[in-house]
């Protein structure tokens, strides 16, 4: 075992573990704003993937491409807010998740009915080749792409917590997150924030879905990657932009060096059931994840 | 006028503790069981035996295995799928490793085999709940599905992972014909139904339902937690398992991973949702929805395409079901949280006062 091939493999799984980051931040805003854990927010991604790739494909501008995709997407995220949660309001948690698990089928349905459910290739304009100067120096591969898609995710969970620290609109997040009643109370209207969230999440999955596209290609497996978002989730704690990052970090690099290190021993694979296990087993420990609001119940 | 329990008394303790108290209640569940083992083989044809009542009755046991879980003990499982494929797998390894064996007793070791492994993947549900346990069911459905792949004694290591499932031979009777698999099928059902009906009354049932309402005064009540959950978790799986066998060997006719995928438990879910959370009769409903509701989409689509003259082309149609199905579900939680049994329930109520208005 050298060094170079471990330092490889442990940035390629970071690296990859902030794309799992990108998803994780979707589903964490929206529970923190609303406290619906969003099982739609794989669908929002592909949706959002799709819409993308093929308002590009019919010859329009990337950059137009990208406002009109994030129109869409607002669109989107004020109509499930209408439709699916104001008649919802005051369900127990569990019901909300399930509608979610109802809108994933009707935004994938609905994507494949406008767009067609061929494949697409997505191209950035930045080649997934290993970086020269690393290459040439400590002789360690790591693709170029990765880390541009690691910049993208700082820059927009930089970007989010500005967002959430300093404007208003953020604050008023931060409020709702922390009691609906309250904040109803002095007067912030829950109504709107609600669909700023979803719409956030939605310019979220925009950028996750042309990362992923990018990478894997735009098609109806990207939905699987919300699954691999929720052992993030679940290690980092629902609540905590933070714990979606870290989470996610902790969740890429040790799949892949699971994969790579205990792989051969098992039979390979493990990258599909390694990080809900590796979570589970941390719940145990801490059931509310690394930065999860600790509950206090009462009878 | 016809649905009214007036004038019927009940004498001793064990007519008041009857699972159907009413009398018409009794008569439609006696006539409905006659159709069911008379009627239907005598008149249904191959198509609806096999591909409609076959499955409905099969995907019916496993919603009820998780509304066991989910409804009545209140601990939401997103891995249904998985404990059905380990019931399919051990189904077929004991028929393959041990052939003299009826294969009805071969389903119940595999049903218990389920409940063992549901009972290890509920451990967590002792720490966790809420959407973390429902993520933790998550890692029993991809480990499962792995493990399945992988260890080769599972598959007695067939090359192409999909296997064909073996006769089902109880005492030197052969069950093939599509009338014989409802039959066997229409009795494991029948029989585990009442055996479900009649636990969810007991001490287990309620101490299920009151960990459900409220795990923490329950606990403080004396109800023992550990037991309590665990317990839930292995009848629940067991009920999966059995499910699972005999959606291989009843329905499919193939022991495969693939089959058991995530999708399977997500459409099980939706049955226990859309037929009633915490109900019996709701399991039946939702499964038999969400079983004709594809054929339903269509039947309807077939004359829609000749009035308007065009054919659609079928990717389209696979999306408005995804579509309609998904809509489905939130028209669901919206306008009826508590499903099909709860519109049946009003029903009742209401045929009650027919045909007066009070």
């Amino acid at each position: 075992m050298n060094w170079q091939f471990f330092v490889e493999v442990l940035v390629s799984g970071l690296l990859a573990g902030i794309m799992y980051s990108l998803v994780a931040l979707g589903f964490v805003l929206i529970y923190k704003a609303s406290g619906v854990f969003n099982f739609a927010q794989g669908a929002m991604v592909f949706f959002a993937a799709l819409t993308f790739v093929s308002l590009v494909e019919r010859g329009m501008n990337f950059w137009i491409a990208v406002v009109v995709t994030l129109a869409v997407m607002v669109v989107v995220g004020i109509a499930i807010e209408r439709l699916v949660l104001r008649p919802l309001v005051n369900q127990p948690q569990i019901t909300l998740f399930m509608a979610t698990i109802g809108l994933t089928f009707v935004l994938e349905g609905l994507a494949q009915l406008l767009w067609g459910s061929q494949p697409h290739g997505l191209e950035l304009g930045i080649p997934d080749v290993p970086i020269q100067w690393l290459a040439d120096n400590a002789n360690i591969n790591i693709s170029q792409f990765d880390v541009f898609a690691g910049l993208i995710a700082g820059a927009l969970v930089a970007g989010l917590a500005v967002f959430f620290q300093t404007t208003r609109i953020g604050r008023a997040l931060r409020a709702v997150a922390d009691d609906h009643q309250a904040a109803l109370a002095v007067g912030i209207p829950l109504r709107q924030i609600w669909a700023i969230v979803w719409a956030v999440a939605g310019f979220v999955a925009l950028v996750a879905g042309l990362m992923w596209g990018a990478r894997n290609g735009v098609q109806f497996a990207l939905t699987f990657i919300a699954l691999k978002a929720l052992p993030v989730l679940i290690l980092g704690g629902f609540e905590s932009v933070a714990g979606a990052i870290v989470g996610g970090l902790i969740i890429g690099a040790s799949e892949k060096l699971a994969e790579v290190y205990l792989g051969p021993y098992v039979g390979g694979g493990i990258e599909s059931w390694f990080p809900y296990v590796l979570a589970l087993a941390f719940l145990l420990i801490r059931p509310e994840g690394l930065f999860g609001e600790r509950r206090i119940e009462r009878v | 006028m016809l649905y009214r329990e007036a004038g019927q008394f009940k004498t001793t303790y064990a007519a008041d503790q009857q699972v159907f108290p009413i009398r018409q209640d009794r008569i439609a569940v006696a006539a409905l069981l006659v159709v069911a083992f008379v009627g239907v083989p005598l008149f249904a044809n191959q198509y609806w035996l096999s591909a409609i009542l076959t499955p409905f009755l099969i995907l019916a046991l496993a919603t009820l295995g998780l509304n066991i879980l989910t409804g009545y003990a209140g601990q939401l499982s997103l891995g249904t799928a998985a404990f059905m494929a380990v019931g399919a797998f051990m189904a077929y390894n004991f028929a393959l490793r041990l052939p003299w064996m009826p294969i009805l007793v071969s389903f119940m070791l595999a049903g218990l085999c389920a409940a063992a492994v549901g009972i290890v993947f509920g451990l967590p549900s002792l720490r966790i709940k809420g959407f973390y346990l429902a993520v933790a069911t998550l890692a029993c459905q991809f480990f499962v599905l792995w493990a399945l792949q992988r260890v080769g004694w599972f598959t007695n290591d067939s090359a192409s992972g999909v296997i064909t499932a073996q006769k089902m031979v109880i005492l030197g009777y052969t069950f093939e014909s599509p009338a014989d698999k409802y039959m066997l099928t229409l009795c494991v059902v029948a029989v585990l139904a009442v055996l479900a009906k009649n636990m969810l009354r007991s001490e287990t049932g309620r101490k299920f339902m009151a960990v459900r309402d409220m795990d923490i005064a329950a606990e403080v009540i004396g109800i023992r937690m550990m037991q309590t959950k665990l317990l839930a978790f292995g009848i629940s799986s067991f009920y999966c398992g059995v499910a699972g066998a005999l959606y291989a060997y009843a329905y499919l006719g193939t022991v495969e991973p693939e089959a058991f995928n995530l999708d399977l438990s997500f459409r099980i879910l939706f049955m226990v949702i859309i037929g009633g959370v915490g109900s019996i009769l709701g399991s039946f409903m939702g499964a038999a929805f969400i079983v004709l509701l594809p054929i339903f989409l269509n039947t309807v689509a077939g004359p829609i395409e000749h009035l308007l003259g065009i054919t659609l082309p079928s990717g389209l149609m696979s999306n408005l079901e995804l579509i309609v199905f998904g809509a489905l579900i939130i028209f669901f939680l919206i306008v009826e949280p508590h499903g099909l049994a709860r519109l049946w329930q009003i029903g009742k109520e209401k045929l009650r006062l027919w045909p007066f208005p009070h």
